[in-house]
């Protein structure tokens, strides 16, 4: 089976400037893949850094050493040293992202940032906004708040649009920061039918679920970060 | 993605007698890309939005554009006429100040016909359907056209600048803190508005922000300056989320939350 994903030996560190240049370790010696129809959580107690393997694997957090290879365009791209253009161009084509929290665009529809992924892809404007309507609709998000920007919108509301953003295309690599956290049972139990269908399709999911129940519905694997906790290596 | 750059940037330095505006500047830029170069005041953003765009002649290093012919051109070994002509066509510039970018005396409509005559459009009729289509797409009502840029509001001037600089549908567009001095709910409409142009016309863009979150919104790269110098460049929300330098770490600790 496919594997478009591999992490390999990858360290991070935050060096705080403003507080005398103290140096934080994250991780230390990340290394796992995760293959075509598989979901990978990431376990562990909080900041262990699994937030931090996400945000890597994105590409809004630097790498200090180590590779994070994923198959692009019939191509294996390094994330951790490739060019922004390059990483955009990821981003575009392979690799999705529903994060915890969405920064808002003024002025833009929630239906609107829904198919943006999706016209970025060339799909046509309609067609974009119907497979839009079609996950909003799923997600049971009213729809009188469709044509609306979400920045008046309740976290589960707004979490919903971030869900529905990240799932309308068909990325080969999905990453999913805690997509459940402000959902009632009923939406979870629709956002775990998703990651379902994910799979089904050959998508690779990571995610950060700290719902048990939803846990246990999707993970194929769990990965316990508290592993590459650097602490431990240095002693 | 297109392979070649549109810009390419070697090593340029401008020094005001012995005093630095900006110095060892290199990078390339492609289509469709948006730079965002940001810093604090005197940092050498303008210093170096102004070697980059011909108004000002770098003291060293090279700049050199990607002409529609497919050729690379030293900008600073270009004559004169051309370089006019390809800041009216194939460039724009877009003021903080729009008075410095617009005739005020002359119609809102005509602010963006200029631009079309400069490239041999002759057809008034034409011409005024181009600048009608143009303040429409900008948000200034079609019954304004024949008002001149003096009777409008500071954000409406913006915008109609910004209809001036891309109705020769440009490659590259250079501006300068285009959201300095307007208030906050009409920075937002205007960042909408060029977000979504820049999108939809598949431009290159430089601009030059002190403001964080604008630099966030609109671009895809960020290079920092300080004394003149870049000390950390990379993609915008790297840059953001995970700053490495002291300075950068200073800047984004610095931006103030709502």
């Amino acid at each position: 089976m496919a594997t478009p994903l591999v992490v390999s030996e990858v360290a991070k560190s935050f060096t705080m400037h403003l507080r005398d240049g103290v140096r934080l370790p994250v991780v230390a010696n990340v290394s796992f893949s995760v293959k075509s129809g598989e979901c990978v959580v990431l376990g562990g107690p909080s900041g262990v850094g699994k937030s931090s393997i996400l945000k890597m694997l994105y590409g809004n957090y630097g790498v200090d050493e180590g590779q994070i290879l994923m198959e692009h365009d019939g191509k294996l791209v390094n994330l951790a040293t490739a060019e922004p253009r390059t990483v955009l161009e990821v981003r575009r084509a392979t690799l999705g992202y529903v994060s915890q929290f969405r920064r808002v665009v003024p002025r833009v529809s929630a239906l609107d940032i829904v198919a943006e992924p999706l016209q970025a892809r060339s799909v046509a404007l309609e067609d974009a906004r119907a497979r839009a309507a079609e996950l909003l609709a799923k997600l049971n998000l009213p729809k009188e708040l469709w044509s609306l920007p979400p920045a008046t919108f309740s976290g589960g509301e707004q979490q919903r649009v971030n869900i529905a953003r990240g799932f309308i295309t068909d990325h080969k690599i999905l990453l999913l920061d805690e997509p459940t956290a402000s959902l009632d049972a009923k939406n979870r139990a629709v956002v775990v039918e998703m990651i379902a269908e994910k799979k089904a399709k050959g998508t690779a999911l990571i995610g950060i679920f700290h719902d048990e129940e939803v846990r246990d519905a999707v993970a194929d694997r769990i990965l316990d970060v508290s592993a590459f906790s650097p602490r431990k290596v240095a002693a | 993605m297109s392979a070649v750059p549109l810009l390419k940037v070697n090593d340029v330095s401008k020094f005001y007698g012995s005093r630095i505006g900006c110095r060892n500047v290199s990078f390339d830029l492609f289509s469709g890309e948006v730079l965002a170069i940001v810093g604090e005041s005197g940092s050498g953003k303008t210093t170096l939005l102004s070697c980059l765009s011909t108004r000002l002649m770098p003291t060293s290093g090279i700049v050199e554009y990607h002409m529609r012919d497919g050729q690379y051109r030293d900008l600073a070994r270009m004559g004169e006429a051309e370089r006019r002509f390809l800041m009216r066509t194939d460039w724009g510039f877009v003021h903080q100040n729009p008075a410095d970018g617009l005739r005020m005396t002359v119609s809102a409509g005509a602010n963006v016909g200029e631009r079309l005559m400069a490239v041999g459009d002759r057809h008034y009729g034409n011409i005024r359907v181009a600048a009608s289509d143009w303040l429409e797409r900008v948000e200034i009502g079609i019954d304004r056209i024949d008002d001149q840029p003096r009777a409008f509001s500071g954000g409406m001037r913006q915008r109609l600048q910004i209809a001036r600089n891309l109705v020769t549908s440009p490659r590259l567009v250079f501006m300068d803190e285009p959201t300095g001095g307007l208030d906050v709910s009409v920075q937002a409409r205007l960042l909408d508005l060029v977000r979504g142009l820049v999108h939809d016309l598949g431009l290159a863009a430089i601009i030059v922000t002190h403001d964080l979150a604008v630099a966030r919104l609109l671009s895809h790269r960020i290079m920092v300056m300080k004394d003149g110098a870049v000390i950390e460049q990379g993609l915008t929300d790297r840059v953001l989320d995970d700053p490495r330098e002291p300075y950068t770490q200073l800047l984004v600790s610095s931006i103030l939350q709502v």
